[in-house]
């Protein structure tokens, strides 16, 4: 049996993109990894933080330590659940220092805890990837999201000019401020057409669906799809696009 | 009236006031093309420097030591500022500090003023209140001369008038400046005759008012950073000399200077070194002004330090260079945040500053502000004295939300009730995926308020026909 890993699905993955926790499961199994998902997770309580409702996410943050008890790690295909967990959970609770240690964002536990920069994935396409905010500067995720990407099979890895630019989602900020939210995204989706790019990819869902929402409406023909997804693809089980 | 005037009366709230900025194309370009060339040339200040991310942390543990012993420090300076011939004044808010400036001013015999560029002076209005004194006071920094003369409001801490291009410049100045009606819009030109306006001003002067970036307790030295020469004109030729400071620009001794002192041009204008750093010590005979007061304000400065989260922003020495990477500023420009202070640092230091108004339009405003950011953390990576910006923009959001019944307050409660408990999760979830029947392939086009903010520009994807928890039960459960 290999490492006991915890999948930390994110709530708005499970409900909009299970493909994405899927290919998690996929992954990880592949690499010798014995896959759990605990029934009891539900939201990390990121947007009750964020957007000012501390007590409220001080419950979701109780509850989610004890639903992820005693697993090796817990993985999340978020850097920004994945940033909640660990660098905002200890101020909120001192019953959470412990998931907030062994959590980490899919691509860190990749490289740093299995040592994996070629997980054997086959993307016959031209990709460009935006690194999200928080698995950039809460997290410091670095290169690793890169570095997986260029050991990918097939995949023609395009540079994202002003790739460390927020997307403009922002969580609630994408309602509250909806206007200038929409501003940051049309920069985003110029970068990105300018890569020729036929996939942009991520580390977090919620972008993406911010990123993957707007080039959508513009019918540009791109499409978004996460970081997981393309590492999960090989060549005998490649990826296939639903709608 | 409101007690701290730190915002421009009247000023729309945050969302409202950047609509109409994101529809300036101009303003737009201007922005975009200013702060991608100041981030970029920032960057590679910073980098030149080994020892960059020390140099960040004696930063902030020098104000942290200044703030929770502000008290004695403020003394100390108060000691040395008058034992060096200097004459300190202690305002309490905005009011007060005009009030001592106006009488000062006055008792001089003077009816114009020259200005080093200040926030301090900036924040509490007072070119209004010396104007209405009877006083006319003019800026000297280029920029605020700009905004100045287009009657026109500072949208950035460094450059005031960074929204204006070189053309609109030269409009401002045939309009506002005499024998000027030939003027190009190259820079040289430009430049050229805002000296030959400002050098007429300076000799004639006979009082200065300058704010301070620093002010050194155990010498009763203040201290003037800029980058023109045209304020050290401020500092040496008039008699007297009004420096008006936020009690929270201390520094202990001369020996942490030289941390702030390569801290600051390499943050702000992305130099090794800043071109003119101006040092005093109450007044010296034959040299420079006869007469110094210093006014220390406090002007809300107090009650943000009582803010154990809050106080960090009292760390600031407003170099801007959180305003240049962020990405809200950079497509809504200063003006949208309704004070001095824009950007991220504007966000959190306006509504500590101007807590406890009685205006309900700047209440407002003061609750939108802290919202105005995605937290993309740009803005903490690049602060010189490592301003948690994002954690006290969060904090300030409990603030506002705090004890309000809402529409929001309501959906978030019911939002936490649901993830509770798992049950009532997959409950949700079900219920969700009706999105499914009005989604076309697979995407949700238009959705009614508030679901239509994010409509309007964005597609949403529908829910999935089976969740992953949902799947997992059935394939592994």
């Amino acid at each position: 049996m290999g490492t006991r890993v915890a999948l930390f699905a994110t709530c708005l993955t499970d409900t909009f993109f299970p493909d994405t926790a899927r290919a998690v499961v996929r992954l990880l199994e592949r690499l010798g990894c014995d896959v759990d998902f605990p029934a009891a997770q539900t939201c990390c309580g990121q947007m009750h933080y964020n957007t000012g409702y501390r007590a409220h996410a001080v419950k979701l943050a109780k509850r989610h330590a004890k639903a992820f008890d005693g697993y090796d790690a817990v993985v999340a295909p978020s850097g920004s659940c994945a940033g909640m967990v660990r660098e905002v959970y200890p101020d909120l609770h001192r019953r959470t220092e412990s998931v907030a240690r062994r959590t980490y964002e899919l691509s860190e536990f990749l490289v740093d805890v299995l040592g994996v920069t070629d997980v054997g994935a086959y993307f016959p396409h031209r990709v460009t990837y935006h690194p999200t905010c928080h698995s950039l500067r809460m997290l410091g995720v670095g290169e690793k999201p890169l570095e997986l990407l260029r050991h990918v099979r097939g995949l023609d890895l395009v540079e994202l000019s002003g790739a460390d630019s927020c997307c403009g989602f922002g969580g609630t900020f994408a309602l509250k401020n909806a206007e200038t939210s929409t501003a940051m995204l049309a920069d985003k989706m110029t970068h990105v057409l300018e890569t020729r790019a036929q996939v942009v990819t991520a580390g977090d869902n919620s972008c993406l669906m911010h990123i993957g929402g707007g080039l959508s409406r513009l019918k540009t023909g791109v499409r978004s799809l996460h970081l997981a997804e393309i590492l999960a693809s090989t060549e005998e089980e490649p990826w296939a696009a639903t709608p | 009236m409101g007690r701290n005037p730190v915002t421009w009366l009247g000023s729309p709230t945050f969302p409202n006031a950047a609509r109409d900025a994101l529809s300036d194309v101009q303003l737009r370009g201007n922005l975009a093309h200013a702060t991608t060339t100041i981030r970029t040339k920032r960057a590679a200040a910073v980098a030149e420097l080994p020892d960059w991310q020390r140099l960040r942390e004696s930063g902030q543990a020098i104000k942290d030591e200044v703030l929770s012993n502000l008290d004695s420090y403020l003394e100390r300076l108060e000691a040395a500022v008058t034992a060096r011939g200097g004459i300190v004044h202690w305002a309490r808010d905005a009011a007060e500090a005009n009030e001592i400036v106006l009488r000062l001013v006055k008792e001089a015999g003077a009816s114009e003023v020259v200005k080093v560029k200040s926030m301090a002076t900036a924040e509490i209005g007072l070119n209004e209140a010396l104007e209405e004194g009877g006083v006319s006071a003019i800026e000297t920094d280029l920029a605020e001369l700009i905004v100045q003369l287009g009657d026109d409001r500072p949208s950035h801490i460094l450059v005031p008038a960074i929204h204006r291009n070189r053309s609109e410049i030269r409009d401002i100045f045939r309009s506002r400046m005499s024998g000027v009606e030939d003027l190009s819009d190259t820079p040289a030109e430009l430049a050229e005759a805002a000296r030959a306006h400002l050098r007429r001003k300076f000799l004639s002067a006979k009082v200065a008012i300058s704010g301070a970036n620093f002010a050194v307790a155990d010498t009763g030295s203040v201290v003037v950073v800029e980058s023109e020469g045209n304020g050290r004109m401020c500092l040496t030729l008039p008699e007297t000399l009004i420096t008006v400071m936020g009690i929270e620009k201390l520094v202990p001794t001369w020996s942490d200077l030289e941390v702030f002192l390569q801290l600051l041009p390499r943050s702000s204008t992305a130099e090794r070194m800043n071109p003119y750093t101006s040092v005093w010590t109450g007044v010296t005979p034959g040299d420079g002004p006869r007469k110094f007061h210093l006014v220390l304000l406090d002007n809300g400065r107090t009650q943000t330090l009582a803010d154990r989260v809050g106080r960090q922003a009292l760390r600031c020495i407003r170099c801007s260079a959180c305003l240049n990477v962020c990405p809200v500023y950079e497509r809504t420009g200063g003006q949208a945040y309704g004070s001095v202070y824009p950007g991220p640092i504007g966000a959190i230091l306006t509504p500590q500053l101007g807590a406890g108004t009685d205006d309900p339009q700047t209440a407002a405003l003061l609750k939108s502000l802290p919202f105005a950011s995605s937290l993309c953390g740009a803005c903490y990576e690049v602060c010189p004295v490592r301003i948690d910006i994002p954690s006290v923009l969060v904090h300030l959001r409990g603030k506002a939300v705090e004890g309000t019944h809402t529409p929001e307050s309501v959906a978030m409660a019911a939002a936490s009730w649901v993830m509770q408990s798992p049950a009532r999760f997959r409950l949700a979830q079900r219920a969700a995926s009706v999105l499914r029947l009005i989604s076309r392939r697979g995407k949700v086009k238009r959705l009614p308020w508030p679901g239509s903010k994010w409509t309007d520009s964005r597609d949403l994807p529908a829910p999935a026909a089976e969740t992953f928890s949902a799947w997992w039960r059935r394939t592994r459960g």
